[in-house]
């Protein structure tokens, strides 16, 4: 089942450490946001593979927003 | 005097400089992002300059833009507030080759500070007691492991551009240096461009206690007695007090003592703060030199009398020292909170939006610093401080009385805030007894 991965907070995306196709483990960050000058991982919240990113780095993001989909 | 003074920040930092300017007679401006044209700050002064987009490196982190904003408004001196660009040598230096005066250190005195072992270094030179560590940037971690291995675990890794507790790491035993080091080193070098660490003896329940210095052109140095900043979360203070409950006599007269004569070894001009941890036994280490205003300077200035701004405006226009050391007594107590957007719920998660209600305490000992009002908006651009909260009273017990009625009395509503936080902080017999220290966040002392 795809699963969509949602921003727990407003910000920035400042680093998408992953990209479509990577395995990542439950607590892994596939994106890093900034906000407040701090900068938050948006965390896989189970083991998969990574099968789509939604955002770009620089985009702002609201809390709620899919950022990616794992497979 | 000058002519008019730009003051290169936001938020409640420049309402506060814009304060003491008027306070002066002198002419303001204000500069902005395209997020902050509505912000409080703007209309505060007599004249404003939009200078770029939202994101700081774009507008309140771009020198030459500001420095345009200086030209174009007439301003003859600048204040950076702090963050941003007020430890930038850079920048104060690119202030004064435009013939405009920077209200703050010399370059040279902010780039000593800001290699913070150049500043280990220098103090140390000077006399005053360091942590026990490298004075130059460990090679690997081969040569981290032997400098651990001398001073003893548990030891703490440190960015030698850093700040703000990016690239630091404790490790408590040989084994886990290998990984702390890389992860220390690629943070740093992410954050400030270059991965230099180095290592110190780590404290184990340290307070961390600072002293307010502030020099003259004509080399005076004094000391404006000391605060205590140990509740912090993520290395960042969120309550500070003056005087430090229960510091001894002995261990203040060491620590105010030592920060003169550090300031005064590098001819440090203007207001400056020499950080030191304290440990439990009274021993004190030099930390860092901040040089520049402090977030928590209001403290200082409610036990103190005295207007800090106003007194750095005084300075840089080369006047000299208005005080001579015995006239600057410590009186009463003072406590400052800040509020901050942020989720204490969820681990201090930045908590943007717009503020939809806000109430404010006012009253006999209490003073408020605010850079938002109603409708304002906070961005996820900038650091979440939106207002500071400091009251004073005859004694501790008192200021404390005021201060959990006046938290008791602040309704925020649009963002969350570390106000249910500072509540408990308050409330709990360990910031009553006064036994507090850089580890109690962590530690757990104030969860709801």
């Amino acid at each position: 089942m795809p699963e969509e991965i949602k921003a727990h907070i407003t910000g920035v995306v400042f680093q998408i450490p992953t990209k479509p196709g990577d395995r990542v483990a439950a607590g892994d960050a596939v994106i890093v946001l900034e906000s407040m000058k701090m900068e938050i991982p948006v965390e896989a919240p189970r083991a998969g593979a990574v099968r789509e990113i939604k955002v770009q780095e620089g985009q702002t993001v609201q809390e709620g927003d899919v950022v990616a989909v794992l497979e | 005097m000058f002519g008019a003074v730009l003051v290169a920040n936001r938020g409640e930092i420049a309402r506060r400089v814009f304060r003491a300017c008027k306070a002066l007679g002198l002419r303001t401006v204000a500069v902005y992002s395209q997020a902050d044209r509505d912000a409080t700050h703007v209309r505060d002064a007599d004249s404003a300059v939009e200078i770029g987009g939202a994101p700081a490196r774009e507008s309140y982190l771009d020198a030459e833009r500001i420095l345009d904003a200086a030209r174009r408004s007439g301003a003859d001196a600048i204040h950076p507030g702090y963050g941003f660009l007020s430890e930038s040598w850079r920048f104060a230096e690119a202030v004064r080759h435009a013939g405009i005066v920077f209200i703050g250190p010399t370059p040279a005195a902010i780039r000593k500070m800001g290699d913070k072992i150049e500043a280990r270094r220098l103090m140390s030179a000077a006399g005053v007691s360091v942590l026990p560590g490298s004075f130059d940037p460990v090679a690997d971690v081969a040569a981290a492991e032997a400098i651990a291995g001398e001073i003893g675990y548990p030891v703490i890794l440190k960015a030698a551009a850093g700040g703000g507790g990016i690239g630091m790491a404790r490790v408590g035993e040989p084994a886990d240096l290998a990984t702390a080091f890389a992860t220390a080193n690629r943070r740093a070098q992410a954050a400030f461009g270059t991965g230099e660490l180095y290592v110190e003896r780590y404290l184990e329940r340290p307070r961390h206690v600072e002293v307010q210095v502030f020099g003259d052109e004509a080399g005076n140095v004094v000391h404006m007695h000391e605060r205590e900043c140990s509740i912090q979360r993520r290395h960042q203070k969120l309550v500070e007090e003056s005087p430090a409950p229960g510091l001894a006599p002995a261990t203040k007269a060491g620590l105010t003592a030592a920060a003169v004569a550090g300031a005064r070894a590098i001819g440090y001009t203007n207001a400056g703060t020499m950080e030191f941890l304290v440990d439990e036994s009274g021993g004190f280490y030099f930390l860092e030199m901040n040089a520049r205003l402090q977030v928590e300077h209001p403290v200082t200035e409610e036990v103190t009398g005295l207007d800090l701004v106003v007194a750095q405006l005084r300075a840089a226009a080369g006047e000299p020292l208005p005080w001579a050391q015995g006239q600057i007594v410590q009186r009463r107590a003072a406590i400052e909170c800040r509020v901050y957007a942020e989720d204490p719920s969820k681990g201090f998660l930045p908590s943007p939006g717009t503020v939809q209600k806000l109430e404010l305490p006012s009253g006999e000992g209490i003073r408020v610093e605010s850079g938002v009002e109603p409708g304002s908006t906070v961005s996820v651009h900038y650091d979440p401080l939106l207002l500071k909260l400091i009251a004073h009273g005859d004694t501790r017990r008192q200021a404390i009385e005021r201060l959990a009625d006046a938290l008791d009395r602040s309704v925020i509503e649009g963002v969350r805030t570390t106000i249910p936080f500072l509540r408990r902080v308050v409330a709990s017999d360990e910031f009553r007894q006064g036994r507090v220290h850089t580890q109690m966040l962590e530690q757990g002392a104030f969860n709801a």
